[in-house]
Formats: structure tokens, C-alpha cells, sequence
């Protein structure tokens, strides 16, 4: 098991390197530059801009100088926030963009796994029916949608909640729901699908003959089984929710991440790009490990290979 | 024998019925059955697939995915008591797998892939209450070793699919027996093994029913294995009894059509060199019920009349039961 974990580690600098090449070139074949948007330069000025940031040298020598701080851990200076480090950024925004991506991660993971539950247990009835429904229309409807409809159902309406702002525990609840309601859809579907299918292997015929009630059939014989296709998806799905999302953070007023992701790409913000991409494939590589690991942990089979 | 039938029987099924709701209407899979088994006896239920031999057992053990399937009428008195048909589920639970327990056909499938053996076979003890864990681990180990798994102690950690088929089918039978049941159902538990381990396994039931004074119903579409193995045998066909008799009056005096047809496959029975026999036709298709018997357009003696009415099941012989007036 260790084995294959620093195996998968090492694994990850070819990839790393690949994305970080493949990001620059692409970056800089966009049309336009950070200082675009600036306010009308001389030539004079903007040339000196350009060489505080090294974008006067030839660009492989941008790109070997990038790669030269990247291996340090750098990640540059903002082209965008004067003053401010790519890595100052990150780190200020991510702990609000974790911790909302949790709430949503446990909101999605508790609704959706007893609603998909439920559902395959009472199959083609309404108890399956309902809750599907409501899967379908969370898979549909987009957060800009879902959002506007909870602001105003629940902080203006009921003013159960603020509107906005990120100060009080209570700030954390609609965010939360909107942010993970796309992902307890998913995950009850999934749920279903899972739980259905393993519902109706010869095993669980056996377990019943024992004399299993249906508690037991559930959670000691189907769980596991069934939730094999659950955490394949919930890996990369935890890496989107802790990077935050532009709508929400928008919607709610929250100093989060996801800002950075879509605005960095307006801005030609070079080094906000590189840093944000980055740091999603670093997640979305330790996200599916874990996954790996799990995957490897509930179903025995896979042990030995 | 007269005298046995006064004693109380084990299980006394009465008329029953079970049928699926399809799509392409209504399959009675089990139509009007009755039958009774003895405390220790070995009664061997054969048929074609489809004709409703599964289905019937699975009835009785509360295993018949309800919808589509549907128990549409009948009892079933376990022990003079339980009518396994009309009971509580948790009554139902209270019996399988403590004294009926079920082997199934396909041991590949049929245990969990998920958990260890151990876990697995101390289930059946643990879920009815009758030993703690540490209690019911060692008994698991015993039954393992009874059932012939070396090195018990240390295989009993494994998971399903590092075992062999006929491994796999010994494990489920330690996982059946491990409470002692008054009844075994054996739903085809060798078709799926290749042929010496199925003889193995025959053996390993039998010396295990002569132990501990079980009664077992075999399910089987082989007319060999029920000769080596049962007292006595019900045939079915298109989910009713055709014919029902002791073992050996039913070899020496067959009496339906459709039994001698089944006889007349064996290819062990046929002297060396001629052509196999197979029954001509197809099994009926049992949403669209003809009203006669099920087998006439199959059968080689077969007049006008088997087609208007069906025939009853009646005795021929002491013990004796045919569904053909013809014969």
C-alpha cells in the first residue's frame, strides 16, 4: 500500500510539469496582456512594467525562469494585485473556500446517500419517485438559479439568514445548500444506482435467507457495494467543491477562491492563471489517490492486484 | 408408513400459489402445489428450468422479490405452528436461517464478495442470538473443518473469491448448517461444480444429514442425483406436481408421461450408441394458461380430451400420485 502511494506520488511531477507547460504556452498564445486594461501608457512606462515582471526576456526564458521558481514552491507575483504573491492569494482565500466546500460536501453526502438509499429500497414507488425528482431538478438547475430563489425564500422572505457575508456560523448555511445541492442530486442518483444494483445480486438473497433484517441486508451486506460508483464521483467532486465557485461567492459576498479561477483568465493575470490551475490539478490528483485508496480499502477483490 | 404420515410433519405446504406480474402478463410459477416433509426426510423436487421448483422454495423462504413476484394464496406450517406464507417478517426471521436454512446454486454469487468468510458464516449465529462472537468464530472454524476446508483457523479470514468453486460451495454449506436447522433446502448446490466436486459435496450433505437427523429438500433438474440421494421425489412441470412417489416405485413404475420423457433423457439409462433422447417441443409459456394439461402438446400418448380439462392429481400406487389419467 505505501508502495503504491509514493509510486502514485512520484507519478505526479510528470503530470504536473506537463500541465504547467501545456498552461503557459496556451497562455500566451491569448491574444492581449495583463496591462492591457491600464489606463493610457507611454511606451516608456509600459516597457519598464513589462521588464519588472520579465516579460521584456524571449519566452522560453519566461518559461525556464517560471519553471525555476515553481520547483521552489513560488508561484510569482500577482500581475494583477500589485504587491501581492500568487501564493499570498491562494492561501488567503482558501481556508473560506474549504470550509464552505465542506459544508456543501457534508450536506450533499448526508441527503444524497439516505435519499438514494431510500429510493432503491422503495423502488418504483413514491418513495423513490419524490426524492428522484428532486434529484433531476438539483442536476438541472444551475447555482445562479438555485441561489437568487434561496436569498429570497429564506432572507427575505422568512429572514431566516443574512443575505450576504461571511461573519457568522449562520452565514455558512446557504451557501452551503446552494453550492452542494448540485452534488446531493448526483450523489442520490448515483446512491440509487449503486444500492439497486447490489440490492439484487445472489448475496443479498443468501443474507436474507440467514435471516437479515432489512437493516442488516442494508448496511452490513449493501453498503459498501453500493457506494463504490458514490466515491469514484465524490474524489474529483470534492476537489470543485473546495475551489470555490464564482457564482456562489458572488451571490453570497464570500472572500473565496473561485474568483481568482475565472478572473485571473480575464486579467491575463499570467501567474494567477498558472498558480489556479495548478493548484486544482495538485487537488484533483491527491483527490483521486485518495479515492484510489478507498476504492481499494471497500472492495477486497482489488487488494491483491 | 401409513403410521408416519400421523406424525406431526416438519413443513405441510397446502395449495400453493405463486405468480409474477410482467410486462407480458401474469407467469403463475407455481400454481396449486402441495406437498408435506418429515422431520429427517430427504425429499428431491425435480423439473425443468421453469417449471417452478426454485420458485416454490424460494416461496416458502420468504426469497421471491416482491413485485414482480406475488404469493397469491396457500400455507406453508412450519412445525405445526408458523404458516411461512402469512406470518410476520419478523416471525419469518425468527426460521431462516435457524431451522430452515437454503444452499443456493451458484456459490460464485452467492456469498458476499465484500466481506471475510468469517464474517459471513458466524452471521446466521450472531443475527438469531445463539452464541457471542467469540463463541460463533469458533464454531464457524468447527463447521469449516466438518465441511472439509483446510486450515480452517487461518482460511476462515479470507474473502469469497480467493476460494474455488467447490470451496466457496462447502462454505455456504457450513454457513447453513451452522445452527443445527430441522430443514436444509438445496436449490441445485452442484450444478454449478464440476463433476467430481459435485459428487463431494452430495456425499458431504449426506454424511452431514445422517449426523445431525435434518430433513432436506433437493432441487435438482437430474434424475440421477435423486435416485442416489432421496427418499422421495415430486416431479414438476409448468409449476404443478405431475407426479409425486417414493424413490424407487418411481424408477420401477413411472406413471406420467412426462417423467418417463425426463427418464428417457438420462443418457447413463440409454444403451451406448443411440440417438439421446429430448422431449420434442418447448415448455409451455406459463402467462397464457391452456386449461388442460400443461404437458398434452409435448406428449407422446395424448388425446383430444388432455387439452379440454386438467387432470387431477391422483393416486396410483400407496404413495403413489399421477397427474394422468392415461397411463
Amino acid at each position: 500500500m505505501l508502495r503504491l502511494i509514493t509510486k502514485r506520488l512520484f507519478e505526479t511531477i510528470p503530470v504536473l510539469f506537463i500541465v504547467a507547460t501545456l498552461t503557459f504556452f496556451m497562455m500566451k498564445r491569448a491574444p492581449g496582456g495583463p496591462f492591457d486594461s491600464e489606463k493610457q501608457t507611454t511606451p516608456e512606462i509600459r516597457a519598464q512594467i513589462e521588464a519588472q515582471y520579465g516579460l521584456d526576456k524571449p519566452v522560453w526564458q519566461q518559461y525556464l525562469d517560471y519553471l525555476g521558481h515553481l520547483a521552489q514552491g513560488d508561484l510569482g507575483p500577482s500581475f494583477k494585485y500589485a504587491g501581492w504573491s500568487v501564493n499570498e492569494l491562494l492561501w488567503s482565500a482558501f481556508p473560506v473556500s474549504l470550509e464552505l466546500g465542506l459544508y456543501a460536501l457534508a450536506f450533499a453526502l448526508t441527503f444524497g446517500l439516505i435519499a438514494g438509499i431510500i429510493a432503491a429500497l422503495r423502488k418504483n414507488t413514491w418513495g423513490d419517485y419524490v426524492p428522484m425528482s428532486f434529484a433531476t431538478f438539483g442536476i438541472c438547475l444551475p447555482t445562479f438559479v438555485t441561489g437568487p430563489l434561496l436569498l429570497l425564500v429564506f432572507a427575505s422572505w422568512l429572514t431566516w439568514f443574512n443575505a450576504s457575508g461571511w461573519e457568522q456560523p449562520r452565514d455558512r448555511v446557504l451557501p452551503a445548500i446552494t453550492l452542494g445541492l448540485y452534488y446531493t442530486a448526483y450523489v442520490a442518483r448515483l446512491t440509487r444506482g449503486g444500492m439497486l444494483e447490489i440490492l439484487s445480486q445472489d448475496f443479498i438473497r443468501t443474507a436474507r435467507a440467514k435471516g437479515a433484517s432489512e437493516w442488516r441486508v442494508v448496511w452490513r451486506h449493501s453498503l459498501r457495494g453500493g457506494l463504490l460508483s458514490v466515491v469514484s464521483f465524490i474524489g474529483p467532486a470534492i476537489s470543485g467543491l473546495v475551489t470555490g465557485s464564482l457564482v456562489v461567492e458572488s451571490i453570497y459576498q464570500i472572500p473565496g477562491l473561485g474568483k481568482f479561477f475565472v478572473m485571473a483568465g480575464f486579467n491575463r493575470d499570467y501567474t494567477m492563471v498558472m498558480g489556479t490551475v495548478l493548484f486544482y490539478a495538485v487537488l484533483i490528483i491527491v483527490m483521486n489517490l485518495l479515492v484510489d485508496i478507498v476504492q481499494v480499502w471497500l472492495n477486497p477483490k482489488l487488494r491483491f492486484e | 408408513m401409513s403410521a408416519l404420515q400421523k406424525i406431526e410433519m416438519l413443513l405441510e405446504v397446502k395449495n400453493l400459489k405463486t405468480s409474477f406480474h410482467t410486462r407480458n402478463g401474469i407467469v403463475r410459477a407455481v400454481n396449486d402445489v402441495s406437498f408435506a416433509i418429515a422431520h429427517g426426510e430427504t425429499l428431491g423436487i425435480v423439473g425443468e428450468s421453469g417449471s417452478g421448483k426454485s420458485v416454490t422454495c424460494y416461496s416458502l423462504m420468504g426469497l421471491v422479490p416482491q413485485p414482480p413476484g406475488r404469493i397469491e394464496g396457500g400455507t406453508a406450517i412450519f412445525a405445526g405452528k408458523t404458516d411461512l406464507l402469512n406470518c410476520s417478517p419478523k416471525e419469518l426471521n425468527a426460521i431462516r436461517g435457524r431451522r430452515m436454512a437454503m444452499i443456493f446454486q451458484d456459490p460464485m454469487t452467492s456469498l458476499n464478495p465484500f466481506m471475510r468468510i468469517e464474517d459471513q458464516i458466524v452471521e446466521p449465529l450472531l443475527i438469531h442470538g445463539l452464541a457471542s462472537r467469540a463463541e460463533a468464530v469458533r464454531q464457524a472454524v468447527q463447521m469449516l473443518e466438518h465441511v472439509g476446508v483446510p486450515d480452517a483457523a487461518k482460511r476462515i479470514r479470507s474473502y469469497p473469491h480467493e476460494f474455488s468453486g467447490g470451496m466457496r460451495q462447502r462454505v455456504m454449506i457450513a454457513m447453513a448448517l451452522i445452527t443445527k436447522p430441522d430443514l436444509l433446502i438445496a436449490d441445485e448446490p452442484t450444478t454449478a461444480l464440476d463433476v467430481t466436486v459435485q459428487a463431494q459435496i452430495l456425499e458431504l450433505i449426506k454424511r452431514l444429514q445422517a449426523e445431525t437427523g435434518m430433513a432436506v429438500i433437493w432441487i435438482t433438474h437430474d434424475l440421477g442425483v435423486v435416485a442416489g440421494f432421496c427418499r422421495r421425489v415430486q416431479v414438476m412441470y409448468a409449476g404443478r406436481i405431475v407426479e409425486t412417489a417414493p424413490t424407487e416405485k418411481l424408477f420401477a413404475n413411472t406413471r406420467h408421461p412426462y417423467t418417463r420423457a425426463l427418464q428417457k433423457s438420462i443418457p447413463a439409462l440409454q444403451p451406448k450408441g443411440t440417438e439421446l433422447y429430448t422431449i420434442p417441443g418447448m415448455p409451455p409459456d406459463l402467462s397464457r394458461p391452456t386449461g388442460g394439461c400443461a404437458f398434452a402438446p409435448r406428449c407422446e400418448i395424448a388425446r383430444p380430451e388432455c387439452s379440454a380439462k386438467l387432470p387431477e392429481l391422483l393416486e396410483v400406487g400407496l404413495q403413489h400420485c399421477s397427474r394422468c389419467p392415461f397411463t
